[in-house]
């Protein structure tokens, strides 16, 4: 057990891009926590999905023995959090397990939408924070300005900024020292009843659910029983120990220790980020505050393009929920697509994450249905529902008034595509809060509807910006507008999976949008196909796919049919996924593709 | 239980692959030659009968057809002594069919009559248009008044007589076509294939086309329209069509393509001639060297054939569906399922008949006027690509 004083507990607090992993990359190597042969990049990152997109999905963490300057042996815990909006509630769990961060701005960019909401974060958790200015050794580099815009944006003294390049590795070894000298030391008391956060837990095939733990009080040892206050579950530990970053058992963990338990946890449902372990006799009566149970916000249905892979689909989906406890999900069948799940997530970028992997790794095509976000209906009789289906939508003679989310979004971008910005923000009912310059980059601050976000909002402000513009949100509450159910009708048959909610003034533009759009995706067929868009039976937008005109092949002899067979094979082959609509076959492409909006 | 094949007939193709000039829309395996040994050809074309004879003995022939190529180009000893020995080999049926395809040329409407003496007792004429202009944008080497020439010398010299026009021609319209198609059946023709002008890779048009220098092709709507003023103008004069292209009046449709249409066993000779052969009760697909000199040595040396392919009965079944629905006549369902083993599927007969593309009872698909005109799809959704 290492004493307190030679503890410190750290994460790093970046946006995309700014260098986050490269330098916990650096900091691991160069303390030879990891041998150099077994060193890849992005060490933390273990899902495929984390690597490609360059985002941390779940928290990991390392612990790092570090010999100061000083002589003294020291044990650094670097916690590196999910820099997600989406995961804003494990990041804000991440940071109270430490007491310091190290703030890394990329001194070629400056700081970022997604650099603030984190930092924020880390300043609500008390955090000292070290600001490091990475990717130095870029001519781009320009130090001073962005120690300037740390300190007018975020409002800390940046003038003792290290000056680092995580790749080059110029800087790491002050690094080190600051994370000694400037950052302090965790408190905690050996003696007192245990008291353990929750820091985080995923599923391992071998060893059940594996729990990430900081110990704030007492001590926690091999064989313990253990309560897990928010549900009163009782475990015992089986397996106690440190990561560096693979496995490693130690005897216990004392207070200011970051390490892991398993306890024969078959779910990870069970485990809930942020709850507080302690002993089951003796133990603390005081849970940690800030606790709160996830809550999805974005809600869809997925299901699998060959019907007969529902079964395919319900055991990849019951996997993914075993390591993921944020993601719900409850069986629906609908007219159009048949079986398959209404699935909530914590943002889209969950959704997309959760879709991917179903279909990267349990390999089944999946239609996605208009993302919905969760309505508030209240009824005349006084009732309050939640919606977060429309095709549950009651008759609406029975509705008083329909509320929505709304958010608080921070846009951080240059001032040249501000216009732009503005426009898009406007364009998706928009009340602009705030609007504030630092330097020649401007923050706008948008009260927005969140249905307005969810679905390709981020993509539209990245093209309108050519990639410069940075985006962070947070959830801020429920207001009343005037919503209404749209409806999708191709060849007169509504298709569920594309109906959705739309503000009534911005309806029609928002049918026109997706008649268009499916015109264009839908093939041409042997007979005309209207496409309408329809709120209750009014028809507010109509497009028509005409009919194949000629298609059949003037000479066909003997010699011909072997090409025809072989052509009809390719063409079986090479056919795109399709799904069933009465008469009309729909590219699976099209779900997506058609909620895409312009503007 | 009788070979499938059965159901369609039995026919020998001949191919011819020398032609004096090639069209620049002609896609078929043609080629131009200064000299050809034509007793050489003779030779191996007599050798590849007699093997053929040997595989599929006994068999009534309901139709002998040369193709090309210019198979007008080909001595009329040579043509006898072909058709002598197919007649030697296998029984043929009372009314044997024995087309050759004739360029309307001057010079092969004087071999006319030696052809007729030889045996061949059908022309098909690649007349291809009534005006001078197109029939120089095509290619062609012959003149409006030499192709009116031939055909009247070939109406008094055989029983029948087929022409070709190609339709859908760089800057024609709709009554231009109606006016020439008119033209065409004043004349004393009892068969018309009418082709839309496709333009296909690898030819002339299909460079031009791709560059953007085969300009004044009508648009998709004009060129339905001519599909459209073909069916009627031909059903008015009692030319009905029998297939998409095809035009006859009542029996004298082509006994030879039928053969194809209705999936029977062919036998295909020469270079690149394709063939469908029920063998040991199991229907294989042939194929021949492409290379009129590569066909040539292999047909010495033992046969001209690069593959015999057995297919399977998936196969066999698309290709009895994707030909045969392309007659008027459609096709039998119940031989569809005893192809391949499983039947099509209802649900899909059903969609097509309630949109309206085919007619579908128990013993018999068809497709509509509609469903004709888009054929490719309609196939493609009974058979699921």
């Amino acid at each position: 057990m290492t004493p307190l004083s030679h503890i410190r507990n750290f994460s790093i607090v970046a946006h995309i891009d700014h260098g986050k992993s490269t330098l916990a990359d650096r900091l691991i190597q160069s303390t030879g926590t990891v041998e150099a042969r077994d060193m890849k990049e992005q060490l933390l990152d273990s899902m495929d999905i984390e690597r490609e997109r360059g985002i941390t999905i779940k928290a990991n963490t390392v612990r790092i023995d570090y010999k100061a300057l000083n002589g003294e042996n020291y044990v650094l815990n670097l916690i590196d959090t999910p820099g997600h909006v989406d995961f804003a509630y494990e990041v804000s769990r991440s940071m109270r397990a430490v007491e310091g961060s190290l703030l890394v701005v990329d001194s070629t960019q400056g700081v970022e939408a997604q650099t603030l909401a984190n930092v924020y974060q880390a300043i609500d958790a008390g955090h000292d924070i070290v600001p490091v200015l990475n990717k130095i050794d870029l001519p781009a580099a320009d130090c001073d300005r962005v120690a300037a815009q740390i300190e007018d944006v975020i409002g800390i003294d940046a003038s003792d900024a290290l000056r680092v390049s995580a790749k080059t590795g110029i800087g790491i070894a002050e690094t080190l020292e600051a994370i000694v000298h400037r950052l302090p030391a965790p408190r905690g008391t050996r003696d007192a009843p245990l008291q353990a956060m929750l820091v985080d837990s995923w599923y391992d095939p071998y060893l059940g659910v594996v729990v990430l733990v900081r110990i704030m009080d007492g001590v926690l040892r091999k064989n313990d029983r253990v309560k897990f206050m928010s549900n009163g579950t009782v475990h015992q530990v089986d397996r106690i120990g440190v990561f560096r970053p693979q496995m490693e058992p130690v005897e216990d963990l004392g207070p200011g220790e970051i390490g892991f338990i398993t306890a024969q946890i078959k779910q990870v449902r069970d485990t809930r980020v942020g709850d507080t372990i302690t002993s089951e006799k003796k133990g603390t009566e005081i849970a940690l505050p800030g606790f709160k149970p996830s809550q999805p916000v974005v809600f869809c249905g997925l299901f699998p393009v060959d019907s007969s892979e529902f079964e395919d689909l319900r055991d990849a989906i019951d996997k993914l929920a075993l390591n993921d406890a944020s993601f719900s999900f409850e069986m629906e069948s609908s007219a159009a697509l048949g079986f398959g799940f209404r699935c909530g997530f914590l943002g889209l970028l969950h959704l997309e994450v959760i879709r991917d992997r179903i279909e990267r790794e349990y390999n089944i095509d999946l239609i996605t249905t208009a993302p919905s976000v969760v309505y508030h209906l209240h009824m005349k009789d006084g009732e309050v529902r939640e919606m977060h289906n429309p095709a549950d939508m009651p008759d609406v003679t029975y509705i008083d008034h329909v509320e929505e989310p709304r958010i608080k979004a921070t846009i951080l971008v240059p001032d040249d595509y501000l216009g732009d910005i503005l426009k898009l923000c406007q364009d998706r009912r928009g009340i602009q809060l705030d609007l504030s310059y630092a330097g020649n980059r401007a923050m706008v601050v948008y009260d927005l509807p969140l249905n307005e976000v969810v679905f390709d909002f981020y993509d539209r402000l990245k093209s309108v910006t050519k990639g410069y513009a940075s985006f962070d949100y947070n959830l801020t509450g429920y207001a009343e507008d005037n919503l209404v159910k749209m409806q999708i009708l191709v060849n007169a048959e509504p298709v569920d999976a594309l109906s959705m909610m739309v503000h009534r003034d911005r309806a029609e533009a928002r049918g026109r949008s997706m008649c268009e759009k499916l015109k264009d995706l839908i093939p041409r067929h042997m007979f005309q196909i209207p496409i309408q868009a329809a709120i209750g039976g009014k028809v507010i937008a109509r497009e028509t796919i005409s009919a194949l005109r000629k298609d059949v092949t003037a000479k066909c002899y003997g010699g011909d049919a072997t090409r025809k067979r072989k052509l009809l094979d390719k063409q079986k082959a090479g056919k795109k996924k399709m799904r069933q609509f009465g008469k009309v076959e729909i590219p699976q492409e099209a779900f997506i593709s058609a909620l895409k909006m312009d503007g | 239980m009788a070979d499938d094949w059965q159901d369609g007939g039995f026919a020998v193709y001949i191919h011819w692959p020398f032609c004096a000039a090639k069209c620049p829309y002609c896609d078929f395996n043609s080629h131009v030659a200064r000299h050809i040994d034509q007793q050489r050809w003779l030779r191996a074309y007599l050798s590849e009968i007699d093997r053929h004879a040997a595989l599929v003995p006994g068999r009534v022939l309901t139709s002998i057809f040369f193709g090309g190529g210019t198979p007008s180009l080909m001595d009329p000893d040579v043509v006898a002594a072909v058709i002598a020995r197919i007649r030697h080999h296998w029984p043929v049926a009372n009314d044997l069919e024995v087309t050759l395809e004739a360029n309307p040329g001057s010079v092969e409407a004087g071999r006319f009559r030696a052809y007729a003496a030889g045996g061949i007792n059908r022309v098909s004429i690649g007349v291809q248009a009534l005006n001078d202009r197109d029939l120089a944008r095509l290619g062609r080497i012959h003149s409006v008044t030499e192709a009116r020439a031939a055909f009247d010398i070939a109406r008094h010299t055989f029983e029948r007589v087929s022409f070709d026009l190609i339709y859908a021609r760089q800057d024609q319209t709709p009554e231009a076509w109606r006016a020439e198609l008119t033209e065409a059946l004043a004349m004393a023709v009892d068969h018309l294939s009418l082709y839309q002008l496709t333009i296909e890779d690898g030819t002339a048009f299909g460079d031009r086309y791709k560059s953007g220098k085969l300009r004044g092709l009508p648009p998709e709507d004009a060129a339905t329209e001519m599909f459209h003023v073909t069916q009627s103008v031909c059903d008015a004069a009692g030319m009905p069509a029998y297939e998409v292209s095809n035009h006859a009046r009542d029996g004298a449709q082509s006994r030879h393509n039928r053969v194809y249409w209705r999936y029977g066993d062919y036998v295909g000779i020469g270079p690149g001639a394709h063939g469908r052969l029920t063998l040991a009760g199991q229907r294989h697909a042939t194929e021949t060297a492409r290379a009129p000199g590569d066909w040539l040595t292999r047909a010495e040396i033992g046969s001209g054939d690069v593959l015999c392919d057995q297919l399977t009965p998936s196969e066999a079944a698309s290709e009895f569906l994707l030909m045969g629905l392309r007659l008027t006549e459609g096709i039998d369902p119940r031989r569809f399922a005893r192809i391949r083993g499983e039947g099509l599927n209802p649900d899909t007969v059903s969609y097509l008949t309630e949109i309206g593309m085919i007619d579908a009872t128990p013993d018999r698909i068809r497709t509509t006027a509609q469903g004709r005109l888009v054929l490719n799809a309609v196939i493609a959704r009974l058979l699921d690509a």
